[in-house]
């Protein structure tokens, strides 16, 4: 992931697809408010499955892979280290961009938090899972669409969470009940997602 | 029984078993019943034509894939079952060389052995200057040609600290003659120093007395 398109492309994506809608719909605002928690998750879920697929794909090009299965020490670490890169480069990146493309629908600032927030939890969740996804696809020939196919149903509760905590907050209601269920799925995921990744990467290595 | 395993001294059964070992690729036999044994300061070469089995042995001998019969036992202990203490003192090297193109040689050698601390570097120049490429020691891999890169890939096995075990799959594919050389001196110097090596190559060169294994024939 040294490439800078493969940081910029989630990000660029997210922007781009985040900011059609409300030229797209008109400057109707009551409408852009209640549709904006949707949209702007989606397009979060849809920016994180991009080049997913190529997580481990070098890796295994190069033998890289193969060598880091051979690793004396934990190869769980070496997972770790790759979703934490992942993240924090496209994950992160993507939640802090999300306030400035949120004001085009026009929220207030109260609710940016709870946007800001929620997709830090929602994004490491998707890199969490999303690595599973990778590892279970590498060196096949399905690519994105495959990785897609596969982590969809597991992204959709985060969708849903994540959403469910933006409009909480639209509409006056507490969106702590939301949030904390998405940090509960980000430490579950954080303990189970590196060795079912490290399982995934060892069948498909075969 | 594993505890009567563990009061065997470590250095009386340094030795790579392998028992009826089978593997398949689908419907096809690769091959079957494939058994030797090898201890300290021996070599064993396997021999077979082009779709023989001969890379999927070596990886099933390191456990990257599982044997779909028979064992493979290090120091008498199933490598499938506990491979951390076979991959401890183990040092495979692939088709694939394992070299990062985005890294320069030196990166590459410190990440493939994971040294440690400030001498880490070091190390890798002197492995890298034994490999003929202290020239290119900060040069991007990607920038290398293909034998360059494999030389990178090789450099391991002139570090220091030497892993017991050399698992090499086709290691002079791309070399050039005098890196041809250096790899078999370095063998050479393993082999005296007790390692254990087993490779597959396709050059006519090897005549050292090693053990050859040939697959390909009872299928």
């Amino acid at each position: 992931m040294r490439q800078p398109v493969d940081i910029l492309a989630p990000l660029a994506f997210f922007i781009m697809v985040a900011s059609l809608f409300p030229l797209g719909i008109g400057p109707d605002k009551s409408l852009l408010l209640r549709i904006a928690p949707g949209i702007i998750w989606v397009s979060a879920l849809l920016a994180s499955l991009l080049g997913l697929h190529r997580l481990y794909e070098t890796d295994l090009g190069d033998g890289s892979l193969e060598q880091m299965l051979l690793c004396p020490g934990p190869t769980v670490l070496f997972v770790v280290g790759k979703i934490a890169a992942h993240w924090l480069l496209s994950g992160l990146t993507l939640a802090l961009i999300s306030p400035i493309v949120a004001l085009q629908y026009g929220l207030e600032r109260a609710s940016l938090w709870t946007l800001l927030l929620s997709l830090m939890l929602g994004t490491s969740i998707f890199s969490l899972i999303g690595s599973i996804g990778a590892a279970l696809a590498v060196g096949g020939r399905g690519g994105s669409v495959l990785v897609a196919l596969i982590l969809m149903p597991l992204y959709v509760p985060v969708l849903i969470l994540g959403s469910g905590a933006l409009t909480a907050t639209l509409t006056g209601a507490d969106p702590s009940a939301h949030l904390s269920l998405l940090g509960a799925l980000s430490c579950a995921m954080l303990a189970l997602a590196p060795w079912a990744t490290t399982a995934a990467l060892r069948v498909s290595v075969e | 029984m594993l505890k009567s395993r563990k009061l065997v001294p470590e250095r009386l059964s340094v030795t790579l078993r392998c028992r009826e070992l089978g593997c398949r690729r689908g419907s096809l036999t690769l091959f079957r019943n494939v058994e030797f044994q090898i201890g300290a300061g021996e070599v064993l070469q396997v021999v077979g034509g082009n779709g023989s089995g001969k890379s999927t042995l070596l990886r099933t001998l390191v456990g990257l894939r599982p044997p779909d019969a028979g064992t493979v036992l290090w120091r008498d202990s199933d490598v499938h079952c506990e491979p951390a203490r076979f991959h401890s003192e183990l040092l495979f090297i692939g088709h694939a060389s394992g070299v990062k193109e985005n890294l320069n040689a030196v990166e590459n050698v410190i990440q493939s052995e994971l040294l440690v601390g400030p001498s880490a570097e070091v190390r890798a120049l002197e492995a890298l200057a034994h490999a003929g490429l202290s020239a290119h020691a900060y040069s991007l891999t990607r920038t290398l040609s293909q034998g360059q890169r494999r030389r990178v890939a090789l450099a391991r096995l002139y570090l220091a600290q030497r892993k017991q075990v050399w698992i090499l799959d086709e290691p002079f594919v791309g070399l050039d003659s005098h890196a041809v050389k250096t790899l078999c001196d370095g063998m050479q110097a393993h082999r005296a120093s007790g390692g254990i090596i087993v490779y597959t190559t396709h050059q006519d060169s090897m005549s050292w007395g090693g053990r050859k294994l040939q697959l390909g024939k009872s299928v």
